[in-house]
């Protein structure tokens, strides 16, 4: 299992109810159900996915979160997983009042597109930049809406959207995000993970 | 000999009030089992049939000789394996294979029922079946599954006893049956009743059946199982064993020649009065009014673990009716996993050779055993 789902999985306590929006393979959901006893909810655009997560015994919905997260009631998980896909929907911000409806904590991870490599790559070659996290050209990328580090911490202040934990992950390692080393993690790390609540 | 007298039977003593009032008791209700059920009784799956199905649910279907209905998923080594799972089905009642319908005799006046046979649903459908349930001493169902008609039954039955069943299979369905449904379904009634061998319904007691009618209604309601692509893709406009139009009215064209035939062969197999009594079930077929506007209250506090499938294709039973089931699981809290499947064989899917829906019962089935 990858690192940011490692870090995910050690944020959620045992025994309690996740909705896991784009959950893919449903890697995540797998673990968090054998190893801490979660009761998980799955999300999935691919039906291709959708199949291999049944093949699990995992409980997931085809659908699209845009469209499809208003189905679930209010405060009906205790956490919502969005790993790297706030950027690919059409109104973000309509899809993180959504999790905050939905579930009382969110954890939102996004690739950040401040990471220095991503500057260097748009900077130097002048060229949309392709990294590890961004594979995909700009005219075949699903992403709409790139943000960096710091764009979504201050998206979280200005919508009060109180950031319980920020975290920065960068080949493999973890480090807290603080106000005063912010514009420094937002250089160094290739990827944000966020534990929200409203 | 392999008549409809000897196939198998339980007599239902335990009368069953029926929700237009009257109370039934001592019927006939036939059913089939494939495999075996093991020691700890918990692995046995209840498959309801549609429309125009039967008990026969895989291998030959003894009266008819043809392959069971759900033969491309149920039986040794399928999706629905029989060497694993034990899978039993039971006519409807209101059906014509050997349980309690309007072809039966009443026992006062030796005669057929007829129309004398009272308006049943999709709930008494569901109640009379759960006494299987005590036939076999099963405390709880692994599975509770069937398609269109038979997935409104697998929703009925969840609600009525949430704690009869492991999990559930509603394909291809809805929660309450929309008047595009309820039209169609008309449509076929009104052939039959406009045959003048119908008799208002008694015409088992006389000589001929409104076979015509019964035909007719089948066609209307074989189009609507199948798309307009597939219709098109298999069809066009294939001319029947001929090369150019006849300007007449015999079946030109290949599509023509199919629906004559699924009619004809239809009427070989079905009772009229079944067909209008089965439909007329569907037609009140309404859970969401059931629980008083609130589908969710249909599956509150229930454990059951739903999987819910539909057919992009599938124009009677739309994805967007089966994802209402979803979103009022969901809402309800309960245990739903969802798949639409791509393909291009209309409502039909279900029944046919679907490697994807195939592939997703069998997945769902194994990872939850």
């Amino acid at each position: 299992m990858k690192k940011e789902f490692q870090i995910i999985s050690e944020l959620i306590e045992e025994n309690k109810r996740v909705l896991d929006v784009g959950c893919g393979d449903g890697i995540l959901m797998k673990h968090l159900k054998d190893n801490k006893n979660v009761d998980t909810r799955g999300l999935e655009i691919s039906k291709e996915n959708v199949q291999i997560c049944i093949s699990k015994g995992l409980s997931v919905i085809e659908g699209n979160a845009e469209k499809d997260l208003q189905q679930f009631p209010n405060l009906s998980f205790d956490y919502v997983i969005l790993s790297q896909t706030l950027q690919a929907f059409y109104n973000p911000e309509k899809v993180i009042e959504d999790l905050l409806r939905v579930a009382n904590k969110a954890i939102v991870t996004i690739p950040n597109f401040g990471y220095w490599k991503v500057r260097l790559h748009l900077f130097f070659k002048g060229t949309m930049p392709i990294t590890k996290h961004l594979p995909n050209e700009w005219y075949n990328t699903p992403n709409l809406h790139m943000c960096t580090i710091k764009d979504f911490v201050n998206f979280c202040k200005k919508k009060n959207i109180n950031l319980f934990k920020s975290l920065a992950l960068h080949e493999e390692k973890v480090s807290n995000i603080s106000l005063k080393n912010l514009n420094f993690k937002n250089l160094l790390s290739e990827l944000g993970i966020f534990l929200i609540e409203k | 000999m392999n008549t409809i007298e000897n196939i198998k039977k339980i007599i239902i003593e335990k009368p069953l009030k029926l929700d237009c009032g009257k109370t039934i008791s001592n019927y006939p209700m036939a059913y089939e089992t494939y495999g075996k059920l093991n020691e700890k009784k918990d692995n046995a799956i209840l498959a309801f049939h549609a429309l125009s199905g039967d008990q026969f649910v895989t291998g030959t279907n003894p009266i008819t000789n043809k392959s069971g209905w759900w033969s491309y998923l149920v039986g040794p080594n399928k999706a629905v394996d029989t060497n694993k799972f034990f899978v039993i089905c039971a006519n409807v009642i209101g059906g014509c294979m050997g349980s309690y319908g309007p072809s039966s005799v009443d026992l006062k006046t030796n005669k057929r029922l007829g129309t004398n046979f009272p308006v049943i649903t999709i709930n008494d459908m569901v109640n009379a079946q759960y006494n299987l349930l005590d036939f076999f001493k099963i405390e709880k169902l692994f599975s509770v599954m069937g398609g269109s008609m038979g997935g409104m039954q697998v929703l009925q039955f969840v609600a009525n006893y949430p704690k009869k069943t492991k999990t559930a299979i509603p394909i291809a369905c809805t929660a309450s049956h929309s008047a595009q449904n309820i039209a169609l379904n008309e449509l076929g009634r009104q052939a039959i009743m406009a045959d003048s061998n119908w008799k208002k319904g008694d015409y088992l007691n006389l000589e001929n059946s409104p076979d015509k009618g019964l035909s007719v209604a089948r066609m209307a309601a074989h189009i609507t199982y199948l798309s307009q692509k597939g219709l098109q893709e298999k069809f066009g406009r294939k001319l029947q064993e001929r090369d150019d139009l006849k300007f007449s009215f015999d079946a030109d064209f290949q599509i023509e020649s199919y629906l004559r035939h699924q009619g004809s062969a239809f009427v070989d197999r079905f009772d009229a009065n079944s067909y209008l009594y089965i439909t007329r079930a569907m037609d009140y077929f309404d859970l969401i009014k059931q629980y008083k506007g609130n589908l969710s209250h249909a599956f509150k506090d229930s454990k059951v673990k739903f999987f819910i499938i539909s057919f992009t294709s599938d124009w009677l039973y739309p994805t967007a009716e089966n994802k209402e089931i979803v979103i009022a699981l969901n809402a309800a809290g309960a245990d739903v996993g969802f798949i639409e499947i791509t393909s291009d064989k209309g409502h039909d899917s279900f029944l046919l050779d679907v490697p994807d829906f195939l592939k997703s019962i069998k997945n769902f089935l194994e990872a939850n055993y």
